[in-house]
């Protein structure tokens, strides 16, 4: 009887140090999503926006290759939108003001979003900042990077590129 | 009649005496596993404090590697930073 108890203590513990945080890998968009702007006012759910090519770029103000990607960010913005591109930065801060404050520094055109309860970016499963989710058009996720180099800015953009011209 | 430790009555409380033991032990290590399992995982978004540049280790990477430079190839030992060997020539 102790041997046996013993056994499931042993093997409840050993399940504990296993379980794994889910993640979304390349997969479907994580429907738990419930985004809002800075102010509070709620903004498109992801789901809402299938059609388009989706850049899902989670950042936060403190994080430098964060701030390194947000000119990158801005140009895809500027020139694929008209092509369907919808980039989307989810702010992470654990203070709303640290984003404003840095927003007011280095303001961008692109649209940014406050995961508030953080669930959003759990279920995405991030482990890196930043880490950027391209979505296509069919709500799939096909790239995820994380970080942010200059030098793989091209790659990104010819991905984006691609997935603009696949039909919906 | 003989009675040590291994014959007679005192055999039985000294099994039991065992027993106890290795039961305490598997308790105790029990215990230290449940110590491992309650390890908080930080999550990416909660490092901002962590990543201010005074929370670095090395508050000056540049100036720290070439002290440990100088201060190696002056003491004539093996040098921390360098591939090369001692002789004070402060090669890298």
């Amino acid at each position: 009887m102790l041997k046996k108890i013993k056994f499931l203590i042993f093997g409840g513990l050993l399940l504990s140090l296993m379980v794994a945080p889910v993640s979304a890998e390349h997969g479907e968009v994580p429907s738990t999503c419930s985004l809002t702007a800075l102010d509070g006012t709620p903004v498109d759910n992801l789901q809402e926006l299938q059609g388009k090519v989706i850049y899902v770029d989670f950042w936060a103000s403190w994080c430098p290759p964060c701030v390194r990607s947000f000119p990158f960010l801005s140009q895809l913005d500027h020139d694929l939108k008209d092509q369907g591109l919808q980039v989307i930065g989810i702010n992470l801060d654990e203070k709303i003001g640290d984003a404003e404050s840095f927003l007011e520094q280095y303001p961008v055109d692109f649209t940014i979003a406050l995961d508030a309860s953080k669930q959003c970016a759990t279920d995405f499963g991030v482990i890196a900042m930043p880490s950027s989710y391209i979505i296509d058009r069919k709500g799939t996720i096909r790239h995820i990077h994380r970080g942010f180099r200059s030098e793989e800015a091209k790659d990104l953009r010819l991905a984006i590129e691609y997935l603009l011209t696949e039909p919906l | 009649m003989k009675s040590d430790l291994f014959h007679g009555p005192r055999r039985k409380a000294y099994l039991r005496m065992i027993k106890s033991t290795k039961f305490a032990v598997i308790l105790l290590l029990l215990i230290m596993c449940l110590g491992v399992s309650g390890c908080v995982s930080v999550a990416p978004w909660e490092r901002g404090i962590l990543a201010k540049p005074h929370m670095a280790i090395v508050q000056n990477p540049v100036q720290n590697k070439v002290r440990a430079h100088n201060y190696s190839s002056r003491e004539a030992g093996a040098p921390v930073n360098a591939s090369g060997g001692g002789g004070g020539c402060g090669c890298f």
